[in-house]
């Protein structure tokens, strides 16, 4: 365990992190060390180093105890392969074959299937190689994907998507049934990639905090947040206080901004409209408020390198603190409402159930984790500046189900709008915006936020002339979409919408 | 059931005025007048999402929240492109959600309208064209309004919908 420590460099930044370097024929015994501590894998990407006469490299980011630990790993040009992790950490198996669509560097043993590739561009042809020509014009063509079959009497199929029946993102489910019980669910993602880690490289590092922004728009806040965390380390400066007070009121209005949409879709989804109508009302008024405090209702480029674009001043401080109240005591009304409606009960309770240990074995993050008895949250975790000084409350819930994926939204909204109260009572004076010195070029920086889902990465590189030469954003998302091929097994067809939005995962996130 | 009632009832009606139409939205030739005269407001939305950050789909769904509250105003989203009028659609076209959209718009009934909402759907936004992205819908299929925003909000929305739908704001014939 010393051994494994010591190797680590502490990298600079607002969450404790270190970096460390391995050799290919290393990699496994030390991730089987690292899983047997407790490390949970957080994301796994490749990069094209060959213009600066290094290969590929393989980078991957796990969270434990200590924080942080960025591990990277050499790979030869004529061979840039690496064994296959997916045993030890199962979210491995999707960000392995990414990294391969991507770089075309790949895991030896792992799962052949393209992910994020379609039939957009060839199999031989990889995005982001430094040397990739502009891609052929294409025809677009229809994708042949070779789904998992499940055999057996009675069993047949259901496709659905990727255009999906409401107001959803798209995504394709295979449902293998039986009656309507669901054998098995094989979830087909990609659909939304529109490139964003090849944009991210024609962009200034300053320019970049908008595109994370918009990676997964209901996270923008933690996105935002992530990606300017992650440059001033690479600048070595951290914004004044009173920015990162309002960053944090931003990260924290957007989470019970959706929990509040959530729950109200979630009684929906229960068949109890009244829900919905309701929760709609208090988001909507959010939203108001953060068009009167921020100059916008989702105020996507607030957070901005070296701090925030604006500051806030007293008439807006007064739009955010006069609604707090009101809005917790309309949230606990409605709390007691669905506490009590035995109808919405019954179809929360036991629905999707994923246990604490799967929920360990599979890595879940975030929310969806919390929800099945884990306790991370970078929040109180690690906090960083103004967390270290809020002592955020814990949730978590030890059922699993969808029942428990609620409370844990009622129980992170209350606390939420306890923070915002905090926020705003103890918000530093000062300056908002810091200026950037020049970003580091030899090292990576690296930014992670709690975001309302869970935790948002930011892996970021600087080229010279203060250009992004690489960056890797990462959902938690991710991690959660296969858990949710597991919460379905064994529910029946129509309850799957419930359990889905239970977890309410970013395709966009995922897809970039 | 006697608390939710209260809170209906202490709640009460908080739906607002709809918008005035505006013609600068539309793209292209003016629409029909007869069409618009047979549809009336009762206007059936199928909205895709073709790659969209997901940002644009808050607003959406914002359209039907109490306030906005446009099933009020006779206009619903529907499942299927089969039932719609209205193909409303969202993000810079991924390339691996082209024939998608294509096949859906494909299986409207005639007639038909399209609304690209959002800076993307307009002109790419920030994701522009790429291997992977193919820009704004109308690169994809014929568009009849834009309504720009990042994302664009319930109100452009609802005013790009009823700038469509009303007869008053045709200008043609």
């Amino acid at each position: 365990m010393v051994s494994s420590a010591a190797r680590f460099s502490p990298l600079p930044g607002a969450v404790p992190a270190g970096l460390t370097d391995l050799e290919a024929g290393e990699l496994r015994a030390f991730c089987e060390r690292w899983r047997a501590e407790g490390a949970s894998l957080m994301a796994l990407w490749a990069s094209d180093e060959r213009d600066r006469g290094g290969g590929f490299r393989l980078h991957l980011a796990f969270l434990d105890d200590r924080g942080l630990r960025v591990a990277r790993v050499a790979l030869a040009e004529s061979a840039p392969e690496y064994p296959d992790l997916s045993d030890l950490f199962p979210a491995a198996a999707r960000m392995q074959r990414a990294a391969f669509d991507l770089t075309g560097v790949r895991a030896l043993g792992g799962d052949p299937r393209p992910w994020l590739r379609h039939a957009a561009w060839p199999a031989d042809w990889f995005p982001l190689r430094r040397d990739a020509p502009a891609p052929a014009p294409r025809e677009p063509q229809p994708e042949v994907y070779d789904f998992v079959a499940v055999a057996g009497d009675g069993v047949h199929e259901i496709p659905v998507g990727p255009v999906h029946a409401g107001i959803i993102e798209p995504g394709h489910f295979r449902f293998s049934v039986v009656g309507e019980k669901v054998l098995r669910l094989e979830e087909r993602l990609g659909y939304t990639h529109k490139g964003i880690e090849k944009r991210f490289e024609s962009l200034s590092l300053t320019e970049g905090a908008r595109l994370a922004a918009r990676v997964s728009g209901d996270s923008a806040a933690a996105y935002a947040w992530a990606y300017c965390m992650a440059l001033e380390s690479l600048c070595g400066v951290a914004p004044p206080p009173r920015a990162l007070w309002l960053r944090a009121l931003l990260v924290e209005r957007e989470r019970i901004a959706n929990h509040l949409g959530d729950l109200g879709a979630l009684g929906n989804d229960a068949g109890f409209a009244f829900g919905l109508a309701q929760f709609s009302r208090l988001k909507e008024q959010v939203l108001r408020d953060n068009q009167g405090a921020f100059g916008a209702r989702y105020p996507f480029d607030y957070i901005v390198p070296g701090g925030v674009a604006r500051d806030l001043d007293e008439a807006q401080w007064q739009t955010l603190w006069t609604q707090l109240l009101p809005l917790q005591d309309e949230a606990r009304r409605l709390r007691a409402i669905y506490d009590d409606h035995g109808g919405l009960q019954d179809r929360f309770a036991g629905c999707g159930r994923i246990s604490p240990e799967l929920a360990v074995r599979l890595g879940l993050v975030g929310l969806a984790a919390r929800a099945s008895g884990q306790t991370r949250d970078l929040r109180c975790d690690f906090p960083c500046a103004p967390y270290d000084r809020l002592a955020v409350n814990r949730v978590t819930h030890p059922g699993g189900d969808v029942a428990a994926r609620v409370a844990v939204r009622f129980d992170e909204l209350f606390e939420s709008l306890r923070l915002c109260r905090a926020i705003l009572e103890h918000l530093p004076d000062g300056a908002v915006r810091a200026e950037l010195p020049p970003a580091a070029t030899d090292r990576p920086g690296c930014g992670a936020v709690e975001g309302w889902r869970g935790p948002v990465l930011v892996a970021l590189e600087a080229g010279p002339d203060g250009r992004i030469r690489r960056c890797h954003p990462h959902d938690p998302s991710w991690q959660n979409w296969p858990a949710l091929e597991y919460a379905v097994i064994g529910n029946i067809v129509p309850d799957f919408p419930l359990i889905n939005k239970s977890f309410n995962l970013s395709y966009s996130g995922h897809d970039r | 059931m006697l608390k939710t009632l209260m809170q209906i009832g202490r709640v009460g009606v908080v739906s607002e005025a709809p918008p005035a139409p505006d013609p600068a939205l539309r793209l292209g030739q003016a629409l029909r007048k007869e069409i618009a005269r047979v549809f009336g407001r009762a206007l059936a939305i199928r909205q895709v999402d073709a790659g969209s950050c997901n940002g644009c789909e808050l607003e959406i769904h914002a359209l039907n929240n109490p306030y906005y509250n446009l099933e009020g105003l006779g206009i619903k989203f529907v499942a299927s492109p089969r039932h719609a009028d209205l193909l409303l659609v969202t993000g810079p076209v991924s390339r691996h959600m082209e024939i998608a959209l294509k096949r859906t718009y494909e299986a409207m009934p005639e007639p038909k309208w399209v609304i690209a909402a959002g800076d993307c759907g307009c002109n790419g936004g920030i994701f522009g064209e790429s291997y992977a992205s193919r820009g704004p819908v109308a690169r994809v299929i014929p568009v009849d309004v834009q309504v720009p925003g990042c994302p664009p909000e319930p109100l452009a929305l609802l005013r790009g919908i009823l700038t469509l739908v009303s007869a008053a704001a045709d200008t043609g014939g």
